[in-house]
């Protein structure tokens, strides 16, 4: 599967049985805030149980396509994917905008999460059917709707100023950007419990040693270190993609390497740490017994509630838990997976997802309108109003309450100092191997060790790069 | 059935009973039709648009990298890529091992179910219902139910494990148990369809058989081996084939139920190509539905020729 990661969240209403049913299938509401930000992270679709109404809508979708004019009334499409949280930041921007301009009507429109979504908005692409405007990951996905071919650049815009400069290289391609934010962007590293980590007083650790000294402390404890829940497979890849910072910061080359074919998981001493690490922490059994079986849901929970204590995840779980335990948010907090070296202590950070404009609009004038609408200070404070605040908006006049979580506090310091994070892989190269949620199970479950899973990133690597027919793969 | 009308004799019903597809309707079809050659067009139409024409499309694609926007043609390039992908050996094997463990399972409890459903029970028509009703149920539908109740600390058949005293395992979580657990739940929602065709085979048995071998003394233990077993041979067969094919390309339960998970340990040929599929390497996965296809066509073209010879020499 491969979803991203950003685009699951969990469900609001976890009392219901009904819902636990379709949890256990992944259908995860999704946070507003980071909605298929592209954060390769790939995560389970959704759930089949959705699926039915899912279609309803897509096709709903299909037939609106293309806006028409009604009454001197101009009509913008405008494609989503169908998590609640981004649903509602859509509509509440489409209300909005249409306030201030009120001869475009915005007709939101939804199409699934994941890989689905993917195929989705490839063949509507593919076949001139594309709404107006659509959303779409940032990064290495976005690369693979051929944006030159069919997106229209809006590099020139005067509103392209206002967003953040460290969003618009993921949106680009040759020089020409394509896309304005939508949403926030958040960190990958460990999600805690402050009242474990208080009652063992214990601190954030600055290196993986401390880390795991930590891990055990609170295994001692009886409550569980780690928690870990492969029935969602995405979850299991944040020790290898969450580490990315650290090998950034150790190999600056690393992406250009590994873009050009010469940097490898397999052989790269820092970059394999990710996968050391994840077996490392499999073999002292420092994971929930039931890892194995525990779907996303259920580990949020658990971190929420004290029985699991560190969780390695992005920021965006901070949503799940706003949802489902909105009284234990602001004890969750937020460190990035440790390295070696205390001195280099970073971030990984995801970028979220782009909103852009294909070359089959009728309507290129109005929609990017509606594109610098949501590139302004009201566009992120109409999602704030729809969905919360998960993480630092992309757009430079926009700010966070000060009523944020904790732990979203806890990473605005990485997020605001450069030098203190990186982006995470897939938003410097176009490659990202679709399997390596699989791969990191593997190696979780322990039926494979580090290098044997690096070894068969790497394979699954080279189909992505050759597929993308980048120069020095064939 | 109306050329057997005209003629009526003593014994062909119970030759047509044990073997159904004899020279007969062959020669019938000699016969010239009634209904001119042009009433097939609607249908070939439909036929060719539906089906051969995306199949020949799809052995096109198989030797391209096709990316929806534009497809670069790369010779043998894909099937050598899917031969070397590192899911397809688990994947091949668990397929196999997946098709003969559901028929076999099948086999075995559909003729004991027929047996048991056929013989002087009470309630006969309730259970028999009971036994066909996961057949009606949506594949989707059993393995998202199942996954609820294989789940291992608070899935209510190691719950009910449990209570006597069986720690049961990690079902649908653990490698070694999950291909088998989705196995089971393809027999439990299958069987009701095998014990059908095993029933209608059995009761086809003319009764003078039974009686002859009551009469010259045989226990039902030889009246099973020797005429139950032999005489519904046609309901094996079938069964054996429904299920081989449903087995090789299985897709559904264990899509719902593990995904191929953990890791690779349930992954089929099925499952390994759609998620080729969904990673956007479109001309890769078509490659390997071409593999497929040709794999389903070997194993079961064969086995079909096979097992109605034996039948008609019987």
């Amino acid at each position: 599967m491969r979803e991203r990661l950003s685009t699951v969240l969990e469900s609001s209403d976890r009392r219901n049985p009904s819902e636990t049913l379709k949890r256990s299938k992944r259908v995860a509401a999704l946070e507003p805030n980071f909605q298929e930000a592209g954060l390769g992270i790939r995560k389970n679709h959704a759930a089949f149980v959705g699926a039915a109404a899912t279609l309803a809508l897509a096709l709903t979708g299909c037939a609106g396509g293309g806006g028409a004019a009604t009454g001197g009334k101009t009509t913008l499409s405008f494609l989503v994917d169908n998590a609640d949280a981004t649903v509602a930041a859509a509509q509440e921007l489409a209300k909005e905008f249409t306030a201030a301009n009120p001869d475009i009507v915005v007709d939101v429109q939804t199409r699934p999460g994941g890989s689905d979504g993917d195929n989705a908005v490839k063949t509507k692409l593919a076949t001139g059917d594309m709404a107006d405007v659509f959303l779409y990951n940032s990064g290495s996905l976005f690369q693979q709707i051929s944006p030159e071919q069919n997106l229209v650049a809006v590099t020139d815009q005067p509103y392209m100023s206002g967003v953040s400069d460290s969003f618009k290289p993921v949106v680009t391609v040759n020089g020409q950007a394509y896309g304005v934010p939508f949403g926030s962007g958040m960190a990958g590293g460990v999600l805690y419990n402050k009242k474990v980590y208080s009652k063992l007083g214990l601190s954030v650790p600055k290196t993986w040693a401390d880390f795991i000294a930590n891990s055990q402390k609170i295994k001692d404890s009886g409550v569980t270190p780690i928690i870990q829940s492969y029935k969602d497979t995405w979850t299991s890849q944040l020790f290898v993609l969450g580490d990315f910072a650290n090998v950034a910061k150790s190999e600056p080359n690393f992406a250009a390497d590994y873009t050009a074919n010469k940097a490898k998981y397999a052989t790269d001493t820092a970059a394999i740490k990710g996968f050391q690490h994840q077996e490392e922490a499999a073999k002292a059994s420092l994971f929930n017994k039931d890892f194995a079986s525990a779907t996303y849901a259920q580990g949020l929970d658990m971190l929420a509630n004290g029985d699991g204590a560190q969780y390695p995840m992005l920021t965006m779980g901070l949503a799940g838990i706003q949802a489902s335990n909105p009284d234990k948010l602001n004890d969750i907090g937020f460190f990035p997976l440790p390295g070696d070296s205390a001195t280099s202590n970073v971030a990984t950070v995801w970028l979220p997802g782009g909103v852009y404009i294909p070359k089959s609009s009728k309507h290129v004038s109005e929609a990017e309108k509606f594109q610098a609408f949501i590139a302004s200070k009201e566009g992120c404070d109409a999602q704030t109003k729809a969905a919360g605040v998960t993480g630092p908006y992309l757009v430079k006049d926009c700010t966070l309450p000060s009523d944020a979580p904790a732990a979203v506090q806890d990473m605005l310091p990485f997020f605001n100092d450069p030098a203190k994070n990186s982006p995470a892989l897939e938003f410097l190269s176009p490659v990202k191997g679709p399997s390596l949620e699989q791969f990191t199970v593997l190696v979780g479950t322990q039926q494979a060790d580090a290098q044997k899973a690096a070894q068969l990133y790497d394979e699954d690597i080279k189909k992505q790069a050759q597929q993308l027919n980048l120069p020095g793969w064939n | 059935m109306t050329v057997n009308q005209t003629s009526p004799t003593v014994s062909p019903p119970r030759q047509e009973a044990a073997a159904p597809p004899s020279g007969k309707p062959l020669a019938r079809k000699a016969k010239k039709s009634a209904y001119p050659y042009w009433f097939y067009l609607p249908a070939a139409a439909i036929y060719a648009a539906l089906f051969l024409l995306p199949t020949f499309a799809s052995f096109i694609f198989s030797f391209t990298r096709w990316t929806i926007f534009d497809a670069t043609f790369i010779g043998f390039g894909n099937f050598i890529q899917f031969f070397q992908e590192p899911a397809l050996v688990t994947g091949l094997r668990n397929t196999i091992v997946y098709a003969a463990v559901t028929s076999v399972l099948k086999v075995v409890l559909g003729m004991l179910c027929g047996i048991l459903l056929t013989s002087n029970i009470i309630a006969r028509g309730f259970l028999r219902s009971v036994l066909f009703f996961p057949v009606l149920l949506s594949t989707i539908g059993v393995g998202i139910m199942f996954s609820v109740l294989m789940d291992p600390t608070k899935g209510l058949i190691n719950q009910v494990l449990g209570v006597v005293g069986i720690q049961g395992p990690a079902w649908l979580a653990d490698p070694a148990w999950a291909l088998l657990s989705v196995a089971l739940v393809d027999v439990w929602k299958g069987v009701g369809l095998a014990t059908v065709i095993y029933i209608a085979g059995i009761v086809s048995i003319p009764q003078e058989f039974f009686e002859a071998a009551r009469v010259d003394g045989a226990g039902s233990l030889k009246t099973f081996w020797n005429i139950t077993m032999p005489l519904a041979r046609p309901a094996t067969t079938t069964v054996i084939i429904l299920s081989l094919i449903g087995g090789l390309r299985s897709f559904d339960l264990i899509w719902a139920m593990t995904q191929g998970g953990p890791g690779f340990a349930s992954d089929v040929i099925a499952s390994v190509i759609y998620k080729q599929y969904q990673a956007g390497f479109y001309g890769l996965s078509t490659a390997g539905n071409v593999v497929l296809f040709l794999i389903v066509t070997a194993v079961i073209l064969p086995l079909s020729i096979l097992l109605n010879r034996k039948e008609v020499e019987q």
